[in-house]
């Protein structure tokens, strides 16, 4: 559960200014957010928003000018240079652009973080060996980058960031420099990541279709400050900024207030999730929609009850709802809802 | 002069010259690679930036760069003479060499160092590297093919300057070629050291290019 004693990466009062001329940059401002262990905590902005400056805050590789960063309850700028070093072991990092070591082979790259570990050799082979069977490349082992795609970089770049066995993994545009279907199998290694080896995963985008895909919670950030935070459901469904709202609705179609009396009544009877199922439909409708009463409960990511949500006026949105919800196989009724606030 | 005496000048020279290159190379390389490093690592964006050191010795670099060959070997006889007792033949050129291409030798490691991604560079702090380990695991290694191409050319050159020695009886081919061919015009002399150079030349650099491409294991497009 998300308490207090659950918060693995913790920012407070964050700001970083870049002293460059003519005028200083100021690439965060007052940054706050808590990151619970176990999660998939997307960050979401436009370019130059200041989303990779703030992740190499997280780790450190960019100084804070102020404010503090907290991982496990230990603030990192107070941590003399050899333990930061140490502790950055227990944080793996991957790059839009793969970054691998283009004259090492894909395991001598996994090798790395334990050679700086200090790991013996026959242990460094055999656990690059494991982690090149998680990532889905156990034939590659001498291939070099140049002689590997995209996606198998990213796979290997992955490993190697896993090599330590980190509790956290940063992820700055991970996925941004790879086609769609690349895409969707890196995000899903990085959920099975998260799910099975219990990584709690920091991710960066551009996108709202990745954090749509793999995310639990989001912050959106825009011009150097975090907008909004939340669920990503309550993202999709109430986007409350501007930003959030151009980020879900690229095509500028917005969130007027409904006002429509047409609402649905879904059941949700735990063969689905409720998250995605909303999200999706907000998101492949394009449409918005209200949520005026909810009673469901998640039970390990299954969703048993019931939820009323207001349609826009639209009817061809209304359609595109009523179809979408048909083709997933959900169960809904229609109803008139009066507003009696 | 008969041919076997001929080819007994050539071969003598020859030695010199290869004796002159190799010496100077390392000992340029011994002085040159820690300068490039520091160089590189107090560089703005480098691992330790540290201004005045990278101005100062920049600066020195630049000085030494910008001095002819020839001006820079007179000008300095009597330091050369300090360090091997006299200024002329083989040993004596040596000197001047280590002091011309040592600071060429530095600009050399510095961009081929600079040329490292900075994104491997990061990832490789992301994992926990000191910059120790940054430099000498990553930059270094990563370079590699590089750094050997830039060999390649010091060597080269140096074996070049090392011809231009003949000029104040430095020894070697250089020194063959002015004594027969400028000071007694014998042409044909001096016809074959410089051919005996530049076949030197074409084998230091293909051997150099063809070690370079065999350490890189990029594997570049068709
Ligand atoms: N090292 C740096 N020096 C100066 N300005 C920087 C530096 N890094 C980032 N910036 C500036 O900070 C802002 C945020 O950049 P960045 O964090 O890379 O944004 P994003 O990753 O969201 O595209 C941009 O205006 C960028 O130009
Ligand atoms: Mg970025």
């Amino acid at each position: 559960m998300n308490t207090q004693d659950n918060i693995i990466l913790k920012v407070e009062n964050l700001s970083k200014v870049f002293a460059v001329k003519p005028e200083p940059i100021e690439a965060l401002m007052d940054i706050n957010l808590e990151i619970y262990a176990g999660e998939i905590f997307g960050i979401i902005g436009l370019s130059g928003a200041g989303k990779s400056t703030l992740i190499r805050c997280l780790n450190l590789l960019e100084k804070p000018t102020s404010g503090r960063v907290f991982f496990k309850g230990r603030d990192l700028s107070a941590l003399p240079k050899s333990e930061l070093l140490k502790l950055r072991q227990s944080m793996g990092m991957i790059f839009q652009s793969f970054n691998l070591f283009q004259q090492r082979s894909a395991i001598e790259n996994i090798c790395y973080p334990l050679e700086i570990a200090r790991v013996s050799r026959e242990q460094r082979l055999s656990r690059a060996r494991k982690l090149l069977e998680l990532v889905g490349l156990p034939d590659r082992e001498t291939a070099t980058p140049s002689e590997l795609s995209g996606g198998q970089q990213q796979r290997v770049a992955i490993a190697r960031a896993l090599a330590t066995s980190p509790s956290v993994l940063l992820c700055d545009e991970a996925t941004s420099a790879l086609d769609p279907s690349t895409t969707d199998s890196i995000l899903a290694l990085l959920k099975k990541i998260n799910r099975e080896l219990g990584v709690t995963i920091v991710l960066i985008t551009h996108e709202m279709s990745v954090v749509e895909r793999i995310c639990d919670r989001v912050a959106v950030i825009d011009r150097s400050r975090i907008v909004e935070v939340g669920s990503v459901t309550e993202i999709f469904v109430r986007p409350q900024s501007a930003i959030a709202r151009q980020l879900v609705f690229p095509g500028g179609e917005l969130v007027e207030r409904l006002t429509g009396d047409t609402a649905l009544r879904i059941v949700f009877d735990g063969e689905s999730s409720f998250e995605p199922v909303l999200a999706n439909m907000v998101l492949a409708c394009q449409a918005p929609v209200n949520i005026l009463s909810a009673d469901s409960k998640n039970i390990e990511g299954r969703a048993y009850g019931q939820m009323l949500i207001q349609l826009p006026d639209d009817p061809a949105a209304q359609r595109r709802i009523h179809e979408y919800l048909k083709s997933r196989n959900i169960t809904f009724t229609e109803e008139i809802w009066h507003d009696n606030a | 002069m008969t041919t076997l005496e001929l080819l007994r000048l050539l071969g003598q020279g020859l030695l010199e010259t290869l004796y002159m290159t190799l010496i100077s190379t390392f000992l340029s390389y011994l002085i040159g690679l820690p300068l490039g490093m520091l160089l590189t690592v107090t560089d703005k964006k480098g691992l330790r930036p540290n201004r005045a050191v990278n101005l100062t010795l920049g600066f020195v670099i630049n000085m030494l760069r910008s001095v002819p060959f020839l001006i820079l070997a007179v000008a300095i006889i009597p330091f050369t003479r300090l360090v091997v007792g006299t200024s002329i033949g083989s040993t004596a050129t040596i000197v001047p060499l280590v002091v011309a291409a040592a600071p060429y030798v530095a600009r050399m490691i510095e961009s081929s160092l600079r040329e490292v991604d900075a994104g491997v560079i990061e990832a490789a702090r992301s994992m926990g590297s000191s910059d120790r380990q940054v430099l000498f695991k990553v930059m270094v290694p990563e370079a590699k093919p590089s750094l050997m191409v830039g060999a390649t050319i010091a060597t080269t050159t140096i074996l070049g300057y090392s011809a231009m020695a003949g000029f104040m009886a430095g020894g070697g081919l250089g020194t063959i070629a002015i004594n027969y061919g400028y000071h007694r015009y014998n042409t044909g002399i001096m016809l074959y050291t410089v051919a005996l150079l530049i076949i030197v030349v074409q084998i230091i650099q293909e051997a150099g290019l063809h070690l370079a491409r065999r350490l890189d294991r990029r594997r570049r497009a068709e």
